[in-house]
């Protein structure tokens, strides 16, 4: 588990805590580096399900971005997980796992968005602006 | 036998990661067919596939590459585990193609990774591979898909 760096730039208006929970550091650091949401505040990230739900209990974020394939515990049991805490959380899939049933099923346990991997800077940050809308 | 459809699906997954993730597109070289084990490069992102078809579908690069990809990418960790990191994310992303077109059909292990020159590629034997080089700025990769 890796607790991030608080950093204010809520320029007004109410600061969102942010986790990112994937496997690869590569993406982890990828998304940290291209959200440009002045609200968000990073508040740590996670490699795998079990990590996230030991730092959404520390953390209570708002926003959580989570890859479906991952050791110990996937995506899709996380995001459930996660819902059932709290169920005002809102979640981007960030997942190269292209196909339809991914997708729905993620939105089923309550997902409220779903971007593909590998995604540009502004694919990312358009996802970002949806689930916060 | 294996459909050029399918053969197209593993190499859009791959030339699409460097498309997307680097904003520089690879370019595909003339494939080859080969028996036995191909040789290859220092990092290599394996996937495991079973049920229409059965055996192996690989991304192999070399360091060099692999440093430039993570500098296109803005990253300064150029470490032997972010490399196994990178290579273990272009094979997840042909994974993620390959189930999206083939669905139910295909059986996608989640990706694996190895360094080294001899890694031990769990190949079938008698199973002649497709050789697809992925060329990309003035380094050369290799896709190799190896089913029946």
């Amino acid at each position: 588990m890796r607790n991030g760096k608080a950093v204010a730039k809520n320029g007004g208006k109410r600061t969102l805590k942010l986790m990112i929970v994937d496997d690869s550091n590569i993406m982890r650091r990828r998304i940290e580096r291209s959200q440009r949401f002045e609200q968000l505040e990073l508040v740590g990230t996670a490699g795998n399900g079990l990590e996230a739900l030991e730092l959404f209990k520390k953390t209570d974020p708002d926003v959580v971005t989570m890859d479906i394939t991952m050791p110990q515990m996937d995506g899709i049991e996380c995001i459930a997980r996660l819902v059932a805490m709290k169920p005002a959380v809102r979640i981007l899939v960030v997942s190269a796992l292209a196909d339809k049933a991914t997708a729905v099923e993620a939105m089923e346990r309550g997902a409220n968005g779903f971007l593909n991997k590998p995604f540009t800077d502004r694919q990312l940050n358009e996802a970002i602006a949806e689930l916060m809308r | 036998m294996l459909y050029e459809q399918e053969l197209k699906t593993f190499v859009e997954g791959t030339t699409n990661f460097f498309e997307v993730a680097a904003q520089q597109p690879a370019s595909i070289g003339s494939p080859y067919l080969m028996e036995g084990s191909p040789a290859v490069h220092e990092y290599t992102g394996v996937i495991n596939i079973s049920g229409k078809r059965e055996g192996v579908v690989y991304f192999t690069a070399p360091k060099a590459m692999l440093t430039v990809l993570l500098m296109k990418m803005q990253e300064n960790d150029f470490s032997h585990e972010t490399m196994k990191d990178l290579v273990g994310e272009v094979a997840n992303t042909i994974s993620g193609n390959a189930r999206r077109d083939f669905g139910r059909d295909f059986v996608i292990s989640v990706p694996s990774v190895l360094s080294g020159e001899k890694p031990q590629i769990p190949q079938k034997p008698g199973v002649r591979s497709f050789i697809i080089p992925i060329n990309w700025r003035s380094h050369s990769a290799k896709l190799i898909v190896s089913l029946t």
